[in-house]
């Protein structure tokens, strides 16, 4: 698992540990009971404070990312697949949204614009 | 939470200095950094704890006792790093440790050879022979080597390289990975050891300025840089204070979210460091 974290970023450094362990969830390079480092030895490898890595791993367990076993440490948790199934039709949504809105814009019919969907479709494969 | 160190309303003057009603608490398992510019009270605020000099008044706990009724049991847990050389500068290590061991009780002797080995200390030269950067590792060698719970180290990397800043940085890490043990360290070189603090303490003449988490501070704080041309007597009240040259502004606010509505599209808002939050502080101050 790669984390690495950019000190001139927008984004407060918690936030990119939780985008990028999700991410490697999602890629699935990391799997449903794999083990996670522990929060003081993360904190060291990557130069922060425990308070920031406690952080992430609190926001990954809320989402459902990770399950934290007290005493043991923390694992990525198993039910997470509908989940992040779930997670990425809905950014799937929002993109059709916004091409539909963008099509309306511009006067697409929708027989158009599922042509239009049809050729990228099948082209991709 | 469980406080490891708790100081409550502590005053001491002196002729031209006073610390002023300071409070602060320092958790378990975590690490404060306790920042400040050059004669804020920091030294004299660790010399306090270590009861190195009297208080005039106010509170300290360490482990939930109070330091002059328990200074010997709290002392034995305590690993102390200080900035000037407090050793027997004819003796060498060994010999330097064999003052101190009797001490503690819990001396683990296996540790200290553990750490002279890891620090690559040479045993029987001289302390006056050492350099700044081997005196400040023995200094840490003794400290760590009798299960302290609470680390305090006054200014550990004044006048040290970048190099071995970065080391004592990587101990330090090696230190916290047992989640009881604290570190308490004063710094005004900002930039040094704030990347392992969880918590901030800055302190001003002698006054309390603020005691956060730290992450809480870089996500308040912010630099705004811009035309003279926006600064008003409403959005000056924005900042903490100003910084204005023949070519704009620089100044720092407390809210870089309200910052942000403010100057929407004027002017240029950044995040601000520890460094700029206490010079721009210590500016408004003055």
């Amino acid at each position: 698992m790669n984390i690495i974290i950019s000190n001139s970023s927008q984004h407060p450094i918690y936030e990119q540990i939780v985008t990028q362990i999700k991410t490697t969830i999602m890629k699935e390079a990391i799997l449903p009971g794999d083990a996670l480092p522990s929060i003081r030895s993360l904190a060291k490898a990557l130069q922060i404070s425990v308070i920031t890595t406690k952080r992430a791993y609190e926001e990954l367990e809320r989402d459902g990312f990770i399950e934290t076993v007290p005493g043991k440490g923390s694992y990525v948790s198993g039910q997470n697949k509908d989940l992040i199934r779930e997670k990425r039709l809905t950014a799937i949504e929002e993109k059709l949204t916004e091409v539909v809105t963008e099509s309306k814009h511009l006067n697409l019919s929708l027989e158009e614009l599922q042509s239009m969907l049809q050729l990228l479709y099948t082209e991709e494969n | 939470m469980d406080n490891i160190l708790e100081i409550q309303n502590l005053s001491k003057s002196y002729k031209n200095f006073t610390l002023d009603n300071l409070s602060f608490n320092v958790e378990r398992g975590s690490v404060m950094g306790f920042i400040g510019p050059n004669g804020a009270g920091k030294s004299t605020t660790i010399k306090l704890i270590m009861n190195l000099v009297k208080k005039d008044s106010g509170n300290i706990n360490i482990f939930g006792l109070d330091n002059l009724k328990h200074e010997k049991e709290i002392k034995e847990k305590i690993g102390f790093v200080y900035d000037e050389n407090y050793f027997y500068e004819e003796l060498n290590i060994i010999e330097m440790k064999n003052i101190l061991q009797p001490f503690y009780k819990s001396w683990n002797d296996t540790l200290f050879e553990k750490y002279i080995k890891e620090f690559e200390l040479p045993k029987k030269n001289k302390i006056k022979n050492l350099s700044k950067g081997m005196k400040m590792k023995l200094s840490l060698a003794l400290a760590l080597c009798h299960n302290a719970e609470l680390i305090i180290m006054d200014e550990p990397t004044s006048g040290l390289d970048p190099v071995f800043r970065s080391e004592l940085l990587d101990i330090l890490y090696n230190v916290i990975q047992d989640e009881n043990v604290s570190i308490f360290f004063s710094t005004h070189i900002t930039t040094d050891l704030e990347k392992i603090a969880d918590y901030i303490t800055f302190i001003n003449k002698g006054k309390l300025v603020f005691s956060q988490p730290k992450d809480e501070i870089i996500e308040n704080y912010g630099l705004v840089k811009g035309d003279k041309e926006l600064l008003d007597s409403d959005t000056r009240r924005e900042f903490v204070s100003i910084k204005e040259t023949s070519f704009g502004f620089e100044a720092l606010t407390k809210d870089i979210v309200n910052a942000r509505k403010i100057f929407k599209g004027k002017g240029l808002i950044e995040r601000a460091s520890l460094e700029d939050i206490m010079v721009y502080t210590v500016r408004g101050n003055g």
